[in-house]
């Protein structure tokens, strides 16, 4: 690893320059292509590192504020490496990829530079397979050495920790030395409950972060349809039929396969926080019960009113508990979701 | 006839005691799905669901003949609990729980293979073979017998689409869920092939969404494939790089875009729908 330090004042920038040297300026937000977004700067004297501190302290990088930056020794790179262990979703087994070809994105390396070799969780990462990767990326001698003993690490700490993604981008050759110049580690959220040792840092906006406190599965967008449905599949032909009609969803927001009153009336809470032209529910009741969210409704509705229009869709187990349920708050509910999602686009665009 | 299950398949519930293993238990038993037995650590000896309850799974099966079993344990134990399923002999292993850990997943898959079972799940509704029996935790009552084979990663969107195909008369052999996380134990292609077997079946409907290419890799097999495919993906609004609610829906660096398993599918000669409403005009189409 080459000599760094962390930085939030342009200040602290400049003092890390002087006291490493050449350096490069790298913003800490928790997003790829930093680089390309203007995200990583280099500096080699007090001047620059003033105007780079100021460029990226506070930028907005795809979304992401800028707060802090990573302060690292420039280095005199020879050679640039990729290296990654990933989970291959088709072939159902770890992947390591390499190329010697890194620096860019691994989308942007061509099929041809790139090494491919799945590994038998059952049976490990044999240490042939790792100087074989090291010979395909065209590496010899010590170098070779050098870069097949990391390929056995970096899949140690995809094992170690669970990753769903362990990547060194780029792995650079510095007189003679290898070193991990850049590093990405994604944990597998499933697996957090094991792995209570790992620092945590959620990603996303406030209130995403206050729904998945609550444990729902939850994505803002920029529409003014805000949607809850029940079940991931649904929530997202929800937000499709929306978009179908012409109107743009606000959110994604899957209540539960079988949510019952409590989830479902936090869940509308939610969609009234956002602010929305009209809130679209839209609900098949399979093992989720028709009465329980027109209850969770009637709930909402009478502790602190819903101050949009409200579409409802409601079918399905105890449909019409929940129909009449709805028809005493003075609410009638769709049976068809083409239907529902017509109407809620209609009224986003003021009723016209 | 059908896939994978039908009334005679003898059927363990691994977490019987729990609430979901319980609740479900008692719903597939009413379905008509032959539940011969019941697993709960410490708990074995009672009766449970009218059903014998056992602590290891070995016993159940040496005792009952379960060949399938359908699991309801929390997502930590799930490794373990597939694992003794599997060295028990069990064939078909259904598994219900959500956020078990992909590395977890990759090593029952293998485990799996070497014992040459089928997994379906994790993250998954189960399956049911209409009129016959299900697994899992799918309302029956949507299902009616037919001709139309339905599988899919998602469960409410399988059960809007196959009660619709109910409603208008197309009844179904067996719908079979994949499950929503990224690493599956059986993929659309596997799936289309049991269907494509099945005397049965005419005509499979696929539901298939953002994330991975499960949709793409089956594009070879529909275009060979001796049955008619009609096909609704769900995710068109789904902005890149954000999960949504399924752990495998995700667009991720490019890959997973619904426009690249529409092209595939469409060019394989599948009539892939717009909306979740055009599924049912669809089918009569390519049936007629």
């Amino acid at each position: 690893m080459p000599e760094g330090r962390l930085a939030t004042t342009v200040d602290e920038v400049v003092a890390a320059v002087e006291a490493i040297g050449p350096a490069a300026v790298k913003a800490q937000v928790l997003v790829g292509g930093r680089g390309k977004a203007g995200g990583i700067r280099f500096a080699e004297n007090r001047a620059e590192a003033e105007t780079v501190a100021k460029a990226i302290l506070g930028m907005d990088l795809k979304g992401h504020l800028v707060k802090q930056v990573y302060v690292e020794q420039k280095l005199e790179v020879e050679a640039e490496y990729y290296l990654s262990v990933t989970v291959d979703r088709s072939a159902r087994k770890p992947l390591i990829m390499a190329s010697a070809k890194g620096g860019v994105e691994i989308e942007d390396v061509a099929e041809r530079d790139l090494v491919r070799r799945h590994v038998d969780l059952s049976f490990g990462l044999p240490a042939y397979l790792c100087r074989e990767i090291a010979a395909e990326m065209g590496l010899v001698g010590d170098e070779a050495k050098q870069v097949a003993k990391i390929v056995g690490q970096l899949y140690d700490v995809f094992r170690r920790t669970d990753a769903e993604l362990v990547e060194i981008n780029p792995l650079v050759r510095c007189a003679g030395r290898i070193i991990a110049a850049d590093a990405r580690l994604n944990i597998d959220d499933s697996a957090l409950f094991r792995r209570g040792d790992l620092p945590m840092v959620e990603e996303g906006t406030a209130l995403e972060k206050k729904v998945h406190a609550i444990g729902l599965a939850y994505v803002e967008l920029d529409g003014d349809v805000a949607i809850m449905a029940n079940g991931a599949g649904m929530s997202m032909a929800t937000l499709d039929a929306v978009q179908h009609f012409g109107g743009k969803p606000a959110n994604f927001l899957d209540a539960g396969g079988g949510a019952s009153v409590e989830p479902t009336a936090q869940a509308i809470e939610v969609l009234i926080e956002m602010k929305p032209k009209v809130i679209l529910i839209n609900i098949f009741g399979g093992i989720t019960r028709c009465d329980d969210v027109a209850r969770a409704i009637t709930q909402v509705k009478e502790s602190r009113g819903i101050p949009v229009p409200l579409v409802v869709r409601l079918v399905g187990t105890n449909e019409e508990a929940g129909i009449e349920i709805l028809k005493q708050q003075g609410i009638q509910a769709y049976r068809d979701m083409d239907q529902a999602a017509e109407e809620a686009v209609r009224l986003s665009r003021g009723g016209a | 006839m059908g896939i994978l299950i039908d009334r005679s398949t003898p059927i363990l519930v691994q977490g019987i005691t729990g609430n979901q293993g319980s609740f479900h238990a008692g719903q597939m038993a009413a379905y008509g799905s032959r539940v011969v037995a019941g697993t709960s650590p410490g708990k074995g000896g009672t009766i449970h669901q009218g059903v014998p309850v056992f602590d290891r799974v070995s016993d159940a099966v040496n005792e009952t003949g379960a060949s399938a079993s359908v699991m309801f344990v929390p997502a930590p134990f799930a490794k373990d609990a597939a694992f003794e399923a599997l060295a028990a002999g069990i064939k078909l292993l259904v598994m219900v729980p959500e956020h078990v850990p992909v590395q977890d997943t990759i090593a029952i898959l293998e485990y799996a293979r070497y014992q040459g079972a089928v997994v379906l799940g994790p993250n998954t509704f189960g399956l049911v073979t209409a009129g016959e029996a299900k697994m899992g935790i799918p309302p029956g009552h949507i299902f009616a017998p037919g001709p139309i084979g339905l599988v899919a990663r998602s469960g409410t969107l399988s059960y809007e689409i196959a009660d619709a195909l109910t409603r208008a008369g197309l009844g179904q052999t067996t719908a079979v869920g994949m499950g929503g996380d990224p690493v599956a134990g059986q993929t659309f292609n596997e799936i289309l092939h049991r269907f494509s077997e099945d005397e049965a079946t005419k005509l499979v409907v696929m539901v298939g969404e953002i994330g991975g290419s499960a949709e793409e890799e089956a594009a070879p097999f529909i275009q060979k494939m001796n049955k008619p495919v009609v096909v609704y993906l769900a995710g068109k609004a789904a902005p890149a790089g954000k999960r949504m609610g399924h752990a495998g829906a995700i667009i991720e660096r490019g890959r997973g875009t619904l426009e690249s398993k529409r092209k595939a599918l469409e060019a394989a000669g599948a009539s892939v729908v717009e909306m979740p409403w055009d599924v049912v005009p669809a089918v009569r189409d390519r049936l007629s």
